[in-house]
């Protein structure tokens, strides 16, 4: 099983936190890989907030294929980041790559007074040529190319990792970071299987399997939005649902929830929205899943949330304190990040629930799919 | 002696040419006459034997012979009155005397066409090996890495959406701050509420199309005047209470020829789909019921064709109008209904029938899904496609080769259509392809529950794209033990001698069948029907939407039908 560890904070802090929370969930998960978005960044990427950065891992000719590709595309890079490894310290299972990299460009001549949503889809159309330049050869992974964003994954103990990355040096610190501790360990091991999935501002990591897998891709890859591809793991499509919902139907976040859960007919009467409701139910009904699914996730805004299916769930708790919150799969993983909070005030969302940590972790907002 | 040219017989047929053979016997008949009185076709009949019986009597051996009359059940080797193995004879005889036994060696169809006329009968294909959709497995079961749902314990929806979905990106939504509300007026509104007097929404921009949550097991296309007015009302009725009662939505089509105008005026009414077809039977009475109409039907279907005669019109023979069916179709008593094989003002699916959609649509506000039902065909997609761009079209029935009828010729049967597997198959990944599957829902017939698999039939059809699926022959057997089967037994549906009473207008047959009776049994195959969906669900892991389209549920062990159909080969 899956362990997710998300931490959301008004302080910037090192991602360590969440791989020192995944590690006292360690009985939950085998250890098989790390996942790591960080957003909002801090560390040496504070002044660079500006710059679409991206993510990856690429062998050396993979990395010259890259330079070339980007600089034929007019991207202009102003910073390149790699992880200071600890050559002291265990090697990932799969070894050593060549290249662990954020890298941080300027926008091509003409794009820079381009709307953001223009610009949005050309760092994700870029991002997928690159992707299919190196994935036959697995000579590039990228995860995500997008301002103000980082994403690190690779196979192995995420605590061996994150010390083999000296992800506690400084260099690299965010106030929201989701980490997942566990390679897709179901199916062959591949780097974009790896939780968490991060779409152009949108991000969730999930614990459990989908069984609706199957329709949902289905009924997504029929929307003609390219960055709805991939799905090397049944995960990626609750980020695609997220993307879908949000972005391209502008509905707020709460209906997220209604769209994968949706409430039966009865439960749809007491809502004030209730006719709405009813539309999005049928014109989405591909989109409901059956779980078990604990999804951690967040928005550009900056709001971190956790939801579960209706009917398996699966761990997930949320608790902190007004600055700083954690959602993670177990309880041990909140008492690892912020020991000092009022436990009572922790929250595990069931059935109907949806729990939303405002952006800047200013508070938690429970909400229910029955409040009228 | 008689001349050797009588004797020979040589123009005559053997019993062995025929497809049943009657075994009797003698020593168990108390010659009570019941089985020839009963025989629809009169295929066996009392006839005088003369029988030598020699005997002794004394206390030495003195053998004397004679002649006796003796009464028998014969069974004649008149072709026109063939024994169809129905097997009444056996159902009413007192002492097991009787049996019909197939004969797998006859030569039927064959001799079946005595002065020209081809063999016509009931029923459906006769072709008794599994189906494609019998031989799928659901092969996706949930464990550990995902534990299974708990069919006695979970909640679940097993339910479907007949009629137009918009797609997400045209739903008149707006957002008013973390709700979001319709933002334009919806065009089709419930029946008894104000009516819309804007008429620029009713079906212009912002049109919402109508759109029924139903049991996606539904009673197809059976006209009353085919059914016997006992068959009709028991499934009315048990239909009536599975929505009442037992809280199911389930909904059955009229097929051709209308619905009694006292029920068309009813509340019940909203259970009923109205078919219209080429012989528009039936509506000239339904349209002057509308004003009249307390609820609005659950759907239109207009009947393009059929998948057990595909091409082929209807004939509801003469003996069978009488006066209730002629006042229903308003028509004369006694006098033969044909529908033609099409609609004959139908020359072009772009203009003719997106004209004929709308019309029906506008005869009830735009309050009620539209939809076509076609036989399967090749060219099921070219239609498909034209409704996906027909924003007033509701859904697409598509009625496959192993579909049933009450009269058509046999070659028909036997030799015209398409399964139904393959061509719901195309469709769907057709709309995939379109990014349309969630909005023209596509509904599978012919040969559900053929082997009396009606729950796994129909969940398997649904993981290959369908979203419902309709039965009839199997809502016959199980409801009114209809006797007909692929071994071409019974099928005298065409005849009006319906021995059970389904498919006659002769009351003497008719009260065979008790409707109440009939309605118990709709109400137990759909119970029984939902439990085992819940048993195929469950183990794979889905509960709250029906799963159409969930392939990777299904296998096959044939490696050819996998690969055709898009789905796994176990072995």
């Amino acid at each position: 099983m899956c362990r997710l560890s998300a931490i959301t904070s008004s302080e910037y802090f090192s991602p360590m936190e969440n791989v020192m929370a995944l590690n006292t969930m360690k009985e939950g998960h085998d250890g098989s890989g790390l996942g790591l978005v960080l957003r909002d960044l801090g560390g040496v990427f504070a002044g660079l907030k500006q710059y679409p950065i991206l993510s990856g891992i690429c062998s050396h000719d993979g990395l010259e294929l890259l330079d070339a590709f980007m600089s034929g595309e007019g991207f202009r890079e102003v910073h390149f980041w790699q992880p200071d490894i600890d050559d002291t310290a265990t090697e990932p299972e799969t070894g050593r790559r060549d290249h662990y990299f954020a890298k941080a460009y300027e926008y091509p001549t003409g794009w820079k007074n381009r709307s953001q949503t223009d610009r949005d889809d050309l760092l994700l159309s870029t991002r997928l040529a690159l992707r299919e330049l190196g994935e036959e050869s697995e000579s590039i992974f990228v995860f995500s190319f997008y301002p103000d964003t980082l994403t690190l994954k690779e196979v192995g103990d995420p605590l061996e990792l994150g010390q083999f990355f000296r992800l506690d040096d400084g260099s690299l610190e965010a106030k929201i970071v989701l980490a997942q501790g566990r390679q897709n360990t179901n199916y062959d091991i591949y780097l974009y299987a790896c939780h968490p999935f991060f779409l152009q501002g949108y991000c969730t990591m999930t614990n459990g399997e989908n069984t609706a897998f199957v329709p949902i891709m289905e009924f997504l890859t029929g929307r003609g939005f390219p960055g709805y591809m991939g799905y090397n793991s049944d995960s990626e499509v609750f980020a695609h649902i997220l993307h879908y919902t949000q972005r391209q139907l502008g509905y707020p976040l709460t209906y997220y929830k209604d769209v994968i859960t949706p409430l039966a007919e009865k439960e749809i009467d007491n809502r004030k929205d209730a006719a709405a409701l009813r539309l999005i139910r049928r014109s989405l009904r591909p989109l409901c899943i059956d779980g078990p699914n604990c999804i951690i996730g967040f928005t550009p805004d900056g709001s971190v949330f956790m939801t579960q299916d209706a009917k398996k769930l699966r761990p997930g708790i949320v608790g902190g304190v007004a600055g700083k919150y954690a959602l993670m799969s177990e309880e041990c993983g909140v008492d690892e990040a912020v020991p000092k909070r009022d436990k009572t005030e922790d929250f595990s969302p069931m059935k109907y629930d949806m729990a939303i940590i405002s952006p800047g972790a200013k508070e938690m907002k429970k909400w229910s799919q029955l409040t009228p | 002696m008689k001349p050797a040219d009588i004797l020979d017989q040589n123009h005559e047929l053997s019993l062995r040419e025929f497809p049943y053979i009657i075994r009797w016997r003698d020593d168990r008949c108390t010659r009570c006459g019941r089985c020839t009185t009963v025989c629809p076709v009169n295929a066996i009949e009392a006839a005088p034997h003369v029988h030598r019986r020699v005997y002794s009597e004394g206390g030495s051996p003195d053998p004397k012979a004679t002649r006796e009359i003796v009464h028998v059940v014969r069974q004649v080797t008149d072709i026109e009155r063939y024994c169809t193995g129905c097997g009444t004879c056996t159902l009413v005889c007192p002492n097991e005397a009787i049996e019909p036994e197939l004969n797998p060696q006859n030569k039927f169809l064959t001799y079946k066409n005595l002065g020209g006329a081809p063999y016509r009968r009931g029923g459906r294909r006769n072709d008794p090996s599994p189906s494609t959709v019998d031989q799928l497995k659901f092969t996706r079961i949930s464990m550990l890495t995902d534990p299974a749902l708990d069919a006695g314990r979970h909640e679940f929806r097993i339910r479907t959406l007949l009629g137009r979905n918009l797609p997400p990106e045209a739903l008149p939504l707006k957002r008013r701050g973390d709700r979001l509300v319709v933002g334009k007026t919806i065009g089709a509104k419930p029946m008894g509420q104000a009516a819309v007097t804007d008429h620029s929404t009713l079906a212009g921009e912002g049109f919402i199309p109508p759109v029924r949550e139903i049991y996606p097991i539904r009673i197809g296309s059976m006209s009353i005047g085919a059914l016997s007015p006992h068959m009709w009302e028991g499934l009315a009725m048990g239909v009536a209470y599975l929505n009442e009662v037992e809280g199911m939505p389930v909904v059955m089509c009229t097929g051709e020829g209308g619905m009694p105008p006292r029920l068309l005026k009813s509340r019940f009414a909203k259970y009923f789909i109205l078919q219209i077809a080429s012989g528009y039977f039936g509506w000239d009475e339904i349209i002057h019921a509308i004003p009249e109409m307390t609820e609005d039907p659950a759907a239109i279907e207009i009947k393009y064709g059929q998948g057990a005669k595909p091409g082929d019109g209807g004939l509801l023979m003469a003996y069978k109008v009488l006066k209730l069916i002629a006042q229903i179709r308003g028509v004369p008593e006694f006098v033969d209904l044909a529908s033609p094989p099409t609609h004959q003002t139908k020359y072009s699916i772009e203009e003719a029938v997106a004209k004929m959609i709308q019309s029906m649509s506008m005869a009830w506000g735009f309050r009620v899904p539209v939809y076509p039902k076609i036989s399967g065909t090749k060219t099921a997609m070219a239609v498909l496609n034209n409704l996906a761009r027909n924003p007033y079209a509701g859904a697409l029935c598509i009625d496959g080769e192993d579909g049933g009828t009450g009269a058509a010729y046999n070659v028909s049967m036997d030799k015209m259509g398409h399964p139904i597997a393959s061509n719901i198959r195309d469709c769907y990944l057709d709309l995939v392809a379109q990014g349309k599957q969630n909005e023209l829902p596509l509904i599978a017939a012919g040969g559900m529950g053929k082997t009396g698999n009606l729950a796994a039939n129909a969940a398997a059809m649904i993981m290959l794209g369908a979203s419902a699926v309709d039965m009839g022959k199997h809502i016959m057997q199980a409801a009114a033990w209809c006797f007909g089967d692929e071994y071409n037994r019974c099928n005298l549906c065409n005849t009006g001698r319906c021995p059970r009473g389904i498919t006659t207008q002769d009351p003497k047959l008719y009260r065979r069948l008790d409707p109440d009776v009939v309605a118990q049994r709709v109400v137990d195959v759909f119970k029984s029907a939902d439990v085992e969906l819940r048993k195929i669900f469950a183990p794979l892991g889905r509960s709250t939407e029906l799963p159409i389209g969930m392939s990777d549920a299904l296998g096959v062990a044939d490696e050819s039908i996998a690969e055709r159909l898009k789905i796994s080969y176990v072995c």
